[in-house]
């Protein structure tokens, strides 16, 4: 513990201190996770109707860009997989090579009735959740979710990346 | 001033459905098992072994012309009917604005009949639906693969003995079953706090 007396060091919440004008003290975790969730870029898996509205949600009204979620074209690029839609079995070999494909540290956001249960389609050719074949972070339900919906979804998910501890490390 | 006129030049009269009936049934007296009328739609049902003849009469007629195929698809009858398929021609005619259904019916233990993409090319995709999801065979079609279904699948969906909910896990289709199981092995790798 840094004595905050003596350097003049002012705590501006738990494990962060500040000395004017710019200099931060804080731990690894926070700063990491800090720059994590605060640019979520997201590979895009529109595969039905959840797909226009979270088209809605990225233009201007509703505002992805806002809370650094920035769409990205390529697996590569991304830190997270937005799973907007029904996955039909088809399907299924896709997703996983595109998820396989991303970088850790990865998260799977699972949007919609159809992309968390299968919703009303329980046929021949739907996937009852995405959950059954990759690791979900957050559902968002809704049929399709109003945009409010999917934006509670994201922040869910900076909240969870916000409470990571230690996921920078390469011991873990 | 000229619109009506020229719709008038365009569209030149249509024939009563229950007359067009009436021709198929002259032409091919052997062929036409039953002519429906319901609502003014009028359904001729007949043997699948002229049908090609029968729709390519259809459309090369000058009086009849009819030069596009609105939709083909197959109905399955299960056993509400003796024969248990019907593939169905919804045809149109743009020259003389009428319509009329055509059915042709095809058993289960021969699910074959010939194809019309030569008399209409549209029908290609229609084809390889009907054969994707009902297992018809369509004689003589260009390029008859699975179109909606992965290649590999065992079954035809919409035939009314399939099972609503698919196959079990352990038989259902290859390439998904590998995608679970290797989620499922490659879950100790996954974050875990």
């Amino acid at each position: 513990m840094l004595d905050t007396s003596a350097t003049g060091l002012v705590q501006v919440e738990e494990d962060t201190r500040i000395l004017p004008p710019n200099l931060i003290v804080t731990s690894l975790d926070k700063i990491v996770n800090w720059g994590r969730l605060s640019s979520i870029w997201p590979m895009t898996f529109g595969l039905a109707c959840c797909a226009i509205e979270m088209m809605a949600v990225g233009a201007s009204h509703y505002d992805f860009d806002r809370f650094g979620v920035i769409f990205r074209g390529s697996p590569r690029q991304s830190d997270c997989v937005i799973i907007a839609g029904t996955v039909t079995k088809k399907m299924v070999p896709v997703i996983r090579r595109v998820y396989d494909q991303m970088p850790e540290p990865r998260y799977v956001i699972a949007v919609g009735s159809c992309a968390c249960t299968g919703g009303i389609f329980r046929t021949y050719s739907t996937v009852q959740g995405a959950g059954t074949f990759l690791p979900v972070d957050v559902y968002v339900p809704g049929c399709p979710p109003r945009p409010e919906t999917f934006l509670e979804g994201v922040m869910l998910l900076q909240e969870k990346i916000r409470k990571e501890q230690a996921r920078w490390s390469p011991w873990r | 001033m000229a619109v009506t006129e020229v719709k008038a030049g365009i569209y030149a009269a249509g024939i009563d459905p229950e007359q067009i009936a009436g021709r198929i049934k002259e032409h091919f007296p052997e062929q036409v098992i039953e002519v429906t009328n319901h609502r003014d739609q009028v359904s001729v049902i007949i043997k699948k072994d002229q049908s090609v003849a029968i729709l390519r009469y259809l459309h090369d007629d000058p009086h009849l012309s009819f030069d596009h195929l609105n939709d083909l698809t197959a109905v399955d009858w299960s056993s509400k009917k003796e024969v248990r398929f019907e593939v169905v021609y919804n045809l149109m005619s743009l020259k003389y604005r009428h319509r009329i259904r055509i059915k042709a019916q095809v058993p289960e233990n021969n699910a074959k009949i010939g194809t019309v993409v030569p008399i209409w090319a549209g029908a290609d995709w229609h084809e390889r639906e009907c054969y994707d999801l009902f297992g018809i065979e369509f004689v003589g079609h260009p390029d008859l693969r699975r179109i909606l279904m992965p290649e590999d699948w065992e079954g035809y969906p919409l035939r009314k003995d399939y099972p609503l909910k698919g196959p079990d896990f352990e038989k259902d289709w290859p390439g998904f079953v590998e995608v679970v199981k290797r989620s499922q092995e490659l879950k100790e790798f996954e974050w875990d706090d």
